[in-house]
Protein backbone atom coordinates (compact mmCIF):
# COMPACT_ATOMS: atom_id res chain seq x y z
CA UNK A 1 0.00 0.00 0.00
CA UNK A 2 0.88 3.76 -1.09
CA UNK A 3 0.22 6.66 0.48
CA UNK A 4 -1.66 9.30 -2.55
CA UNK A 5 -3.82 12.23 -2.40
CA UNK A 6 -5.55 10.36 -4.72
CA UNK A 7 -5.68 7.14 -2.30
CA UNK A 8 -6.73 9.47 0.73
CA UNK A 9 -9.52 10.87 -1.67
CA UNK A 10 -10.49 7.51 -2.79
CA UNK A 11 -10.34 6.15 0.85
CA UNK A 12 -12.54 9.11 1.61
CA UNK A 13 -15.06 8.46 -0.40
CA UNK A 14 -15.71 4.72 0.43
CA UNK A 15 -15.64 4.43 4.31
CA UNK A 16 -11.92 4.45 4.86
CA UNK A 17 -12.42 0.82 4.16
CA UNK A 18 -9.55 -0.05 2.14
CA UNK A 19 -6.46 0.63 4.27
CA UNK A 20 -3.89 -2.36 5.19
CA UNK A 21 -1.77 -2.72 7.93
CA UNK A 22 1.33 -1.14 7.84
CA UNK A 23 3.35 -3.90 8.11
CA UNK A 24 3.63 -7.53 8.91
CA UNK A 25 3.14 -8.64 12.20
CA UNK A 26 6.51 -11.47 11.72
CA UNK A 27 6.42 -14.62 13.84
CA UNK A 28 10.29 -15.48 14.66
CA UNK A 29 11.86 -17.35 12.30
CA UNK A 30 15.03 -19.71 14.01
CA UNK A 31 17.87 -18.20 11.95
CA UNK A 32 18.46 -14.82 10.16
CA UNK A 33 21.58 -13.30 9.08
CA UNK A 34 21.31 -10.19 11.57
CA UNK A 35 19.86 -9.57 14.25
CA UNK A 36 18.41 -5.78 15.92
CA UNK A 37 17.88 -5.82 19.61
CA UNK A 38 15.46 -3.05 20.01
CA UNK A 39 12.54 -1.93 17.71
CA UNK A 40 13.12 2.14 18.50
CA UNK A 41 13.66 4.70 16.01
CA UNK A 42 17.61 3.85 15.64
CA UNK A 43 17.04 -0.01 14.86
CA UNK A 44 14.14 0.68 12.52
CA UNK A 45 16.53 2.77 10.55
CA UNK A 46 19.43 0.43 10.95
CA UNK A 47 16.83 -2.33 9.74
CA UNK A 48 15.54 0.01 6.81
CA UNK A 49 18.79 1.24 5.13
CA UNK A 50 20.48 -2.52 6.17
CA UNK A 51 17.79 -3.24 3.29
CA UNK A 52 17.82 -0.19 1.25
CA UNK A 53 21.29 0.69 0.84
CA UNK A 54 22.90 -3.17 1.29
CA UNK A 55 19.90 -5.57 0.12
CA UNK A 56 20.14 -7.25 3.18
CA UNK A 57 16.82 -8.35 3.75
CA UNK A 58 17.48 -11.47 6.47
CA UNK A 59 16.64 -9.18 9.42
CA UNK A 60 15.22 -9.42 12.29
CA UNK A 61 14.04 -6.64 14.43
CA UNK A 62 12.88 -8.08 18.08
CA UNK A 63 11.36 -5.57 20.43
CA UNK A 64 10.60 -6.40 24.03
CA UNK A 65 7.44 -4.38 23.75
CA UNK A 66 5.50 -2.44 20.93
CA UNK A 67 7.16 -0.79 18.35
CA UNK A 68 8.41 2.73 18.78
CA UNK A 69 7.26 2.76 22.41
CA UNK A 70 10.33 3.58 23.84
CA UNK A 71 12.50 6.82 23.75
CA UNK A 72 11.40 7.47 19.71
CA UNK A 73 8.09 8.16 21.50
CA UNK A 74 8.67 9.91 24.46
CA UNK A 75 10.86 12.68 22.93
CA UNK A 76 10.39 16.39 22.36
CA UNK A 77 10.86 15.62 18.53
CA UNK A 78 13.29 18.43 17.45
CA UNK A 79 15.61 18.26 14.18
CA UNK A 80 18.74 20.08 13.94
CA UNK A 81 22.09 20.14 12.99
CA UNK A 82 23.60 22.90 15.18
CA UNK A 83 26.80 20.80 16.66
CA UNK A 84 29.78 22.58 16.94
CA UNK A 85 32.93 19.73 17.24
CA UNK A 86 34.81 18.31 14.00
CA UNK A 87 32.66 14.31 14.62
CA UNK A 88 29.31 15.35 15.73
CA UNK A 89 29.09 18.00 12.79
CA UNK A 90 29.41 15.67 9.54
CA UNK A 91 27.06 13.55 11.16
CA UNK A 92 24.35 15.73 11.86
CA UNK A 93 24.54 17.58 8.76
CA UNK A 94 24.20 14.04 7.01
CA UNK A 95 21.08 13.41 9.75
CA UNK A 96 19.17 16.69 8.72
CA UNK A 97 19.82 15.92 4.90
CA UNK A 98 18.22 12.62 5.05
CA UNK A 99 15.18 14.23 6.96
CA UNK A 100 14.66 16.49 4.43
CA UNK A 101 13.47 14.00 1.81
CA UNK A 102 12.34 11.06 4.04
CA UNK A 103 9.10 11.78 2.95
CA UNK A 104 9.69 10.98 0.05
CA UNK A 105 11.84 8.40 0.65
CA UNK A 106 9.67 6.61 3.32
CA UNK A 107 6.14 7.61 1.21
CA UNK A 108 5.35 8.19 4.68
CA UNK A 109 4.03 11.62 5.94
CA UNK A 110 6.47 12.17 9.07
CA UNK A 111 5.63 15.91 9.57
CA UNK A 112 8.94 17.12 9.18
CA UNK A 113 8.39 21.35 9.38
CA UNK A 114 11.74 23.06 9.20
CA UNK A 115 10.35 26.27 10.82
CA UNK A 116 13.94 27.10 12.19
CA UNK A 117 15.30 26.55 15.55
CA UNK A 118 16.42 30.11 17.82
CA UNK A 119 18.90 29.75 20.46
CA UNK A 120 19.24 32.24 22.43
CA UNK A 121 22.28 34.60 23.96
CA UNK A 122 22.72 36.24 27.18
CA UNK A 123 26.06 37.57 26.77
CA UNK A 124 28.68 39.29 25.16
CA UNK A 125 30.46 35.81 26.02
CA UNK A 126 27.75 33.55 25.03
CA UNK A 127 27.39 35.77 21.65
CA UNK A 128 31.38 35.16 20.84
CA UNK A 129 30.49 31.44 21.63
CA UNK A 130 27.58 31.37 19.35
CA UNK A 131 29.00 33.11 16.55
CA UNK A 132 31.53 30.93 16.79
CA UNK A 133 29.21 27.88 16.76
CA UNK A 134 27.60 29.65 13.64
CA UNK A 135 30.77 29.86 11.57
CA UNK A 136 31.09 25.93 12.16
CA UNK A 137 27.82 24.97 11.08
CA UNK A 138 28.15 27.26 7.56
CA UNK A 139 31.68 25.70 7.19
CA UNK A 140 30.07 22.38 7.34
CA UNK A 141 27.44 23.38 4.61
CA UNK A 142 24.53 24.13 7.08
CA UNK A 143 22.92 27.21 7.73
CA UNK A 144 23.12 29.61 10.89
CA UNK A 145 22.77 33.60 10.92
CA UNK A 146 23.63 35.09 14.33
CA UNK A 147 20.33 37.76 15.28
CA UNK A 148 20.54 40.78 17.33
CA UNK A 149 18.13 41.48 19.82
CA UNK A 150 16.22 43.50 17.27
CA UNK A 151 16.55 40.37 14.98
CA UNK A 152 15.24 38.23 17.58
CA UNK A 153 12.39 40.27 18.70
CA UNK A 154 11.09 40.32 15.06
CA UNK A 155 11.07 36.42 15.29
CA UNK A 156 9.92 36.01 18.89
CA UNK A 157 8.42 39.44 19.78
CA UNK A 158 6.99 37.88 23.17
CA UNK A 159 9.83 37.26 24.85
CA UNK A 160 10.92 39.28 27.69
CA UNK A 161 13.85 41.08 26.78
CA UNK A 162 14.46 43.36 29.08
CA UNK A 163 14.53 40.55 32.24
CA UNK A 164 17.13 41.49 34.60
CA UNK A 165 18.38 37.99 35.32
CA UNK A 166 18.87 37.19 31.76
CA UNK A 167 18.53 39.71 29.20
CA UNK A 168 18.25 39.00 25.48
CA UNK A 169 21.33 39.79 23.64
CA UNK A 170 20.15 38.03 20.59
CA UNK A 171 19.88 34.87 19.32
CA UNK A 172 21.74 32.02 16.65
CA UNK A 173 18.85 30.95 13.95
CA UNK A 174 19.22 27.72 12.45
CA UNK A 175 16.21 28.14 9.80
CA UNK A 176 16.48 24.47 8.51
CA UNK A 177 15.62 23.14 12.04
CA UNK A 178 12.62 22.09 13.20
CA UNK A 179 10.49 19.23 14.22
CA UNK A 180 8.61 16.13 13.20
CA UNK A 181 6.01 13.59 14.30
CA UNK A 182 8.30 11.12 16.30
CA UNK A 183 5.91 8.44 15.99
CA UNK A 184 5.09 8.64 12.63
CA UNK A 185 8.79 8.13 11.90
CA UNK A 186 9.05 5.24 13.89
CA UNK A 187 5.91 3.93 12.02
CA UNK A 188 7.52 5.21 8.42
CA UNK A 189 10.81 2.91 9.50
CA UNK A 190 8.68 0.32 10.48
CA UNK A 191 7.06 0.13 7.42
CA UNK A 192 9.58 0.40 4.74
CA UNK A 193 11.62 -2.36 6.44
CA UNK A 194 8.50 -4.53 6.43
CA UNK A 195 8.09 -4.59 2.88
CA UNK A 196 11.67 -5.17 2.48
CA UNK A 197 11.24 -8.06 3.87
CA UNK A 198 12.59 -7.40 7.27
CA UNK A 199 10.75 -8.90 10.44
CA UNK A 200 10.05 -7.06 12.90
CA UNK A 201 8.87 -8.86 16.12
CA UNK A 202 7.25 -7.34 18.98
CA UNK A 203 6.50 -8.72 22.53
CA UNK A 204 10.20 -10.19 22.06
CA UNK A 205 12.41 -9.78 25.13
CA UNK A 206 16.14 -10.72 24.24
CA UNK A 207 17.42 -12.71 27.68
CA UNK A 208 20.96 -13.98 26.33
CA UNK A 209 23.02 -13.30 23.82
CA UNK A 210 24.81 -16.27 22.34
CA UNK A 211 28.86 -16.09 21.91
CA UNK A 212 30.74 -18.89 21.66
CA UNK A 213 35.26 -18.42 21.74
CA UNK A 214 34.33 -14.75 20.96
CA UNK A 215 32.17 -14.83 18.24
CA UNK A 216 28.70 -13.87 18.44
CA UNK A 217 25.65 -17.31 17.56
CA UNK A 218 22.70 -15.97 18.03
CA UNK A 219 20.52 -14.79 21.01
CA UNK A 220 17.84 -16.37 23.83
CA UNK A 221 14.84 -14.67 23.87
CA UNK A 222 11.09 -14.59 25.49
CA UNK A 223 10.02 -16.21 22.27
CA UNK A 224 12.91 -19.11 21.93
CA UNK A 225 16.39 -19.28 20.72
CA UNK A 226 17.73 -17.24 17.34
CA UNK A 227 20.48 -17.73 15.71
CA UNK A 228 22.06 -14.96 13.80
CA UNK A 229 25.65 -14.34 12.20
CA UNK A 230 25.58 -10.29 13.38
CA UNK A 231 23.71 -9.30 16.14
CA UNK A 232 23.34 -5.29 17.03
CA UNK A 233 22.25 -3.63 20.64
CA UNK A 234 20.53 -0.51 20.00
CA UNK A 235 18.60 -0.34 23.06
CA UNK A 236 19.03 3.55 24.38
CA UNK A 237 18.87 3.84 28.17
CA UNK A 238 18.73 -0.51 28.70
CA UNK A 239 22.23 -0.89 26.96
CA UNK A 240 24.09 -1.26 30.17
CA UNK A 241 21.75 -4.29 30.77
CA UNK A 242 21.98 -5.63 26.78
CA UNK A 243 25.79 -5.46 26.63
CA UNK A 244 25.92 -7.18 30.36
CA UNK A 245 24.43 -10.01 28.53
CA UNK A 246 27.66 -10.24 26.36
CA UNK A 247 29.60 -9.86 29.48
CA UNK A 248 30.41 -6.15 28.90
CA UNK A 249 30.34 -2.87 30.82
CA UNK A 250 29.66 0.03 29.03
CA UNK A 251 30.32 3.90 29.19
CA UNK A 252 26.60 4.66 30.03
CA UNK A 253 24.69 6.03 33.00
CA UNK A 254 20.87 6.40 32.35
CA UNK A 255 19.44 9.06 33.52
CA UNK A 256 15.82 10.79 33.17
CA UNK A 257 15.09 13.34 30.95
CA UNK A 258 11.64 14.96 31.35
CA UNK A 259 9.15 16.75 28.65
CA UNK A 260 5.70 18.27 29.51
CA UNK A 261 2.63 19.59 27.53
CA UNK A 262 0.04 21.80 27.75
CA UNK A 263 -3.46 21.60 26.76
CA UNK A 264 -3.72 22.80 22.98
CA UNK A 265 -3.62 26.73 22.20
CA UNK A 266 -3.80 28.78 19.31
CA UNK A 267 -0.71 29.28 17.29
CA UNK A 268 1.58 30.90 19.24
CA UNK A 269 5.11 29.99 19.10
CA UNK A 270 6.33 29.12 15.41
CA UNK A 271 10.06 28.40 16.17
CA UNK A 272 11.99 26.25 18.14
CA UNK A 273 13.55 28.56 20.88
CA UNK A 274 16.08 27.03 23.39
CA UNK A 275 16.87 28.89 26.59
CA UNK A 276 20.19 28.00 27.46
CA UNK A 277 20.74 30.15 30.52
CA UNK A 278 17.49 28.90 32.46
CA UNK A 279 17.74 24.85 30.45
CA UNK A 280 14.36 25.34 28.52
CA UNK A 281 13.18 24.77 25.33
CA UNK A 282 9.90 24.68 23.70
CA UNK A 283 8.07 24.68 20.63
CA UNK A 284 4.10 23.99 19.51
CA UNK A 285 3.13 21.06 18.16
CA UNK A 286 0.53 21.05 15.39
CA UNK A 287 -2.02 19.78 17.78
CA UNK A 288 -1.50 23.00 19.66
CA UNK A 289 0.00 21.96 22.67
CA UNK A 290 3.42 23.57 24.27
CA UNK A 291 6.19 21.01 23.98
CA UNK A 292 8.91 21.86 26.45
CA UNK A 293 11.26 20.56 28.77
CA UNK A 294 14.84 21.06 30.44
CA UNK A 295 17.26 19.49 32.18
CA UNK A 296 17.89 15.78 33.15
CA UNK A 297 17.03 15.37 37.07
CA UNK A 298 20.58 14.80 37.71
CA UNK A 299 20.66 11.05 38.92
CA UNK A 300 20.90 7.86 37.79
CA UNK A 301 16.93 6.75 36.88
CA UNK A 302 15.08 4.34 35.13
CA UNK A 303 12.10 5.21 36.30
CA UNK A 304 10.47 6.54 32.81
CA UNK A 305 9.44 9.65 34.99
CA UNK A 306 11.02 12.54 37.19
CA UNK A 307 10.73 14.37 40.26
CA UNK A 308 8.94 17.94 41.49
CA UNK A 309 12.24 19.84 42.11
CA UNK A 310 13.38 19.62 37.57
CA UNK A 311 8.90 20.36 37.07
CA UNK A 312 9.51 23.57 39.29
CA UNK A 313 12.75 24.44 37.69
CA UNK A 314 11.58 23.95 33.98
CA UNK A 315 8.62 26.09 34.80
CA UNK A 316 10.13 28.60 36.14
CA UNK A 317 13.04 28.87 33.48
CA UNK A 318 9.41 29.45 31.12
CA UNK A 319 8.51 31.93 33.21
CA UNK A 320 10.86 34.06 33.16
CA UNK A 321 11.63 33.99 29.76
CA UNK A 322 7.90 34.08 28.31
CA UNK A 323 5.80 35.12 30.84
CA UNK A 324 2.73 35.10 28.04
CA UNK A 325 2.57 30.87 28.76
CA UNK A 326 1.69 31.55 32.60
CA UNK A 327 -2.35 30.68 32.12
CA UNK A 328 -1.48 27.66 29.94
CA UNK A 329 -2.75 24.41 31.68
CA UNK A 330 0.39 21.64 31.84
CA UNK A 331 -1.92 18.54 30.62
CA UNK A 332 1.32 15.86 30.82
CA UNK A 333 4.68 15.16 31.87
CA UNK A 334 6.58 11.97 31.23
CA UNK A 335 10.38 10.94 31.09
CA UNK A 336 12.49 8.93 28.87
CA UNK A 337 15.47 7.01 30.21
CA UNK A 338 18.62 8.48 28.15
CA UNK A 339 22.28 6.74 27.90
CA UNK A 340 24.80 9.05 28.70
CA UNK A 341 28.38 9.25 27.69
CA UNK A 342 30.75 10.66 29.62
CA UNK A 343 31.49 12.97 26.90
CA UNK A 344 27.63 13.53 25.82
CA UNK A 345 28.25 11.81 22.22
CA UNK A 346 27.09 8.90 21.00
CA UNK A 347 29.14 5.61 19.98
CA UNK A 348 28.25 3.25 16.85
CA UNK A 349 31.04 0.85 16.70
CA UNK A 350 32.12 -2.58 16.83
CA UNK A 351 32.24 -4.31 20.41
CA UNK A 352 35.61 -5.11 20.29
CA UNK A 353 36.78 -8.72 20.71
CA UNK A 354 33.34 -9.98 19.91
CA UNK A 355 33.04 -11.33 16.38
CA UNK A 356 29.61 -9.94 14.88
CA UNK A 357 28.19 -7.90 17.67
CA UNK A 358 27.61 -4.13 17.21
CA UNK A 359 26.35 -1.44 19.69
CA UNK A 360 24.37 1.71 18.56
CA UNK A 361 24.29 4.04 21.96
CA UNK A 362 24.73 6.81 23.96
CA UNK A 363 22.25 9.09 22.21
CA UNK A 364 22.40 11.08 25.70
CA UNK A 365 18.73 13.75 24.93
CA UNK A 366 19.67 13.78 21.33
CA UNK A 367 18.79 10.45 20.09
CA UNK A 368 15.29 11.50 17.63
CA UNK A 369 17.29 13.97 14.95
CA UNK A 370 20.05 11.23 14.95
CA UNK A 371 17.44 8.53 14.10
CA UNK A 372 18.08 8.88 9.95
CA UNK A 373 21.60 8.91 10.24
CA UNK A 374 22.60 6.48 12.82
CA UNK A 375 19.88 3.81 11.21
CA UNK A 376 22.67 4.52 7.74
CA UNK A 377 26.04 4.52 9.38
CA UNK A 378 24.98 1.41 11.68
CA UNK A 379 23.63 -0.51 8.47
CA UNK A 380 26.77 0.69 6.40
CA UNK A 381 29.20 -0.71 9.92
CA UNK A 382 27.07 -3.88 9.85
CA UNK A 383 26.73 -4.48 6.46
CA UNK A 384 31.00 -3.48 5.56
CA UNK A 385 32.66 -3.65 8.68
CA UNK A 386 33.61 -0.49 8.61
CA UNK A 387 32.55 2.76 9.92
CA UNK A 388 30.86 5.21 7.75
CA UNK A 389 32.96 8.37 7.30
CA UNK A 390 30.60 10.45 8.77
CA UNK A 391 30.27 8.45 11.96
CA UNK A 392 33.89 7.41 12.20
CA UNK A 393 34.62 9.17 15.12
CA UNK A 394 31.89 7.70 17.41
CA UNK A 395 34.23 4.52 19.18
CA UNK A 396 33.44 3.15 21.93
CA UNK A 397 37.15 3.40 23.13
CA UNK A 398 37.48 6.50 22.53
CA UNK A 399 37.30 7.16 26.43
CA UNK A 400 40.08 4.68 26.94
CA UNK A 401 42.45 5.63 24.88
CA UNK A 402 41.38 9.59 25.22
CA UNK A 403 41.27 10.60 21.42
CA UNK A 404 38.51 11.59 19.73
CA UNK A 405 36.56 12.43 22.73
CA UNK A 406 33.82 15.24 21.88
CA UNK A 407 32.73 17.21 24.63
CA UNK A 408 30.15 19.38 22.77
CA UNK A 409 29.37 21.30 26.05
CA UNK A 410 32.69 21.61 27.28
CA UNK A 411 31.75 20.95 30.48
CA UNK A 412 34.46 17.93 31.10
CA UNK A 413 34.47 14.27 30.20
CA UNK A 414 32.84 12.55 33.13
CA UNK A 415 29.18 11.21 33.97
CA UNK A 416 27.25 13.87 36.01
CA UNK A 417 28.48 16.48 33.81
CA UNK A 418 26.28 16.23 30.99
CA UNK B 1 12.61 12.78 46.78
CA UNK B 2 13.77 13.06 49.90
CA UNK B 3 17.14 12.08 51.54
CA UNK B 4 18.30 11.32 54.89
CA UNK B 5 21.76 12.63 55.63
CA UNK B 6 23.38 10.76 58.12
CA UNK B 7 24.26 14.26 59.87
CA UNK B 8 21.11 16.11 59.14
CA UNK B 9 18.23 14.01 59.02
CA UNK B 10 15.47 13.83 56.20
CA UNK B 11 16.16 16.57 53.94
CA UNK B 12 14.92 18.12 50.34
CA UNK B 13 17.05 16.05 47.42
CA UNK B 14 17.69 20.29 46.07
CA UNK B 15 20.23 20.21 48.62
CA UNK B 16 22.26 17.22 47.57
CA UNK B 17 24.69 17.11 44.92
CA UNK B 18 24.89 13.80 42.45
CA UNK B 19 28.31 12.87 41.91
CA UNK B 20 27.70 9.42 39.96
CA UNK B 21 28.34 5.24 40.82
CA UNK B 22 29.78 5.05 44.57
CA UNK B 23 32.59 3.47 42.49
CA UNK B 24 34.79 6.29 43.55
CA UNK B 25 35.57 4.87 47.22
CA UNK B 26 37.70 1.89 45.11
CA UNK B 27 40.16 4.27 42.95
CA UNK B 28 42.38 2.46 41.42
CA UNK B 29 46.44 2.65 41.40
CA UNK B 30 47.94 5.68 39.88
CA UNK B 31 49.75 2.61 37.78
CA UNK B 32 47.25 -0.03 37.06
CA UNK B 33 47.28 0.72 33.48
CA UNK B 34 44.27 2.42 30.75
CA UNK B 35 42.10 -0.49 30.86
CA UNK B 36 41.66 -0.28 34.69
CA UNK B 37 41.22 3.28 34.61
CA UNK B 38 39.05 3.17 31.95
CA UNK B 39 36.87 1.10 33.72
CA UNK B 40 36.93 3.10 36.76
CA UNK B 41 36.66 6.56 35.28
CA UNK B 42 33.66 5.64 32.44
CA UNK B 43 32.58 2.14 32.79
CA UNK B 44 29.36 1.34 34.53
CA UNK B 45 26.89 -1.20 35.74
CA UNK B 46 24.37 1.31 35.37
CA UNK B 47 21.83 -1.49 36.64
CA UNK B 48 18.13 -0.92 36.55
CA UNK B 49 17.26 -1.21 40.45
CA UNK B 50 19.37 -1.27 43.67
CA UNK B 51 22.50 0.73 43.13
CA UNK B 52 25.13 2.55 45.45
CA UNK B 53 25.78 6.14 44.59
CA UNK B 54 27.53 9.29 46.17
CA UNK B 55 25.87 12.28 46.70
CA UNK B 56 27.34 15.36 48.18
CA UNK B 57 25.56 17.29 50.59
CA UNK B 58 26.35 20.35 49.34
CA UNK B 59 23.40 23.08 50.49
CA UNK B 60 23.53 21.26 54.29
CA UNK B 61 26.52 19.52 55.89
CA UNK B 62 28.90 19.26 53.53
CA UNK B 63 29.20 15.54 54.20
CA UNK B 64 29.89 12.89 51.12
CA UNK B 65 27.09 10.23 51.64
CA UNK B 66 27.00 7.24 49.60
CA UNK B 67 23.11 6.34 49.15
CA UNK B 68 21.76 2.83 48.52
CA UNK B 69 18.33 3.42 46.59
CA UNK B 70 16.26 2.08 43.30
CA UNK B 71 16.70 3.24 40.37
CA UNK B 72 13.27 1.86 39.02
CA UNK B 73 11.30 3.29 41.95
CA UNK B 74 13.16 6.19 43.07
CA UNK B 75 13.04 4.57 46.23
CA UNK B 76 16.01 5.31 49.09
CA UNK B 77 17.14 2.48 50.97
CA UNK B 78 20.32 3.76 53.31
CA UNK B 79 22.26 6.35 53.82
CA UNK B 80 25.73 6.50 54.94
CA UNK B 81 28.84 8.81 55.57
CA UNK B 82 31.14 7.79 52.85
CA UNK B 83 34.24 8.62 54.98
CA UNK B 84 32.48 5.41 57.38
CA UNK B 85 32.08 3.12 54.54
CA UNK B 86 35.62 4.16 53.06
CA UNK B 87 36.51 3.36 57.02
CA UNK B 88 34.72 -0.29 57.20
CA UNK B 89 36.35 -1.01 53.79
CA UNK B 90 40.11 -1.01 55.36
Amino acid sequence: MRFSSWKVFTEGLSGNKGWSAHWRDAQPKSEYDYIIIGGGGHGLSTAYYLAKNHGITNVAVLEKGYLGGGNVGRNTTIVRANYFLQGNSEFYSHSLKLWETLEEDLNYNVMHSQRGLINLFHSDGQRDAFARRGNMMINQGDDAILLDREGVRKELPYLDFEQTRFPIYGGLFHKRGGTARHDAVAWGYARGASDRGVDLIQNCEVTGIDIVDGVVKGVQTTRGPIKGNKVAIIVAGRSGQVAAMAGRRLPIESHVLQAFVTEGLKPVIDHVISFGMGHFYMSQSDKGGLVFGGDLDFYASYASRGNLPMKEHVMEAGMTLMPMIGKAKVLRSWGGIMDMTPDGSPIIDKMEGIDGLYIDCGWNYGGFKAVPASGWCMAHLMATDTPHDVAAKYRLDRFRTGIGIMDEEGTGSQHNLH
Amino acid sequence: MRITCPLCGERDRREFYYVGDAVALERPDPDAGDVVWDDYVHNRDNPAGVTRDLWYHESGCAAWVVITRNTVTHEILSTELASKVKEAQS
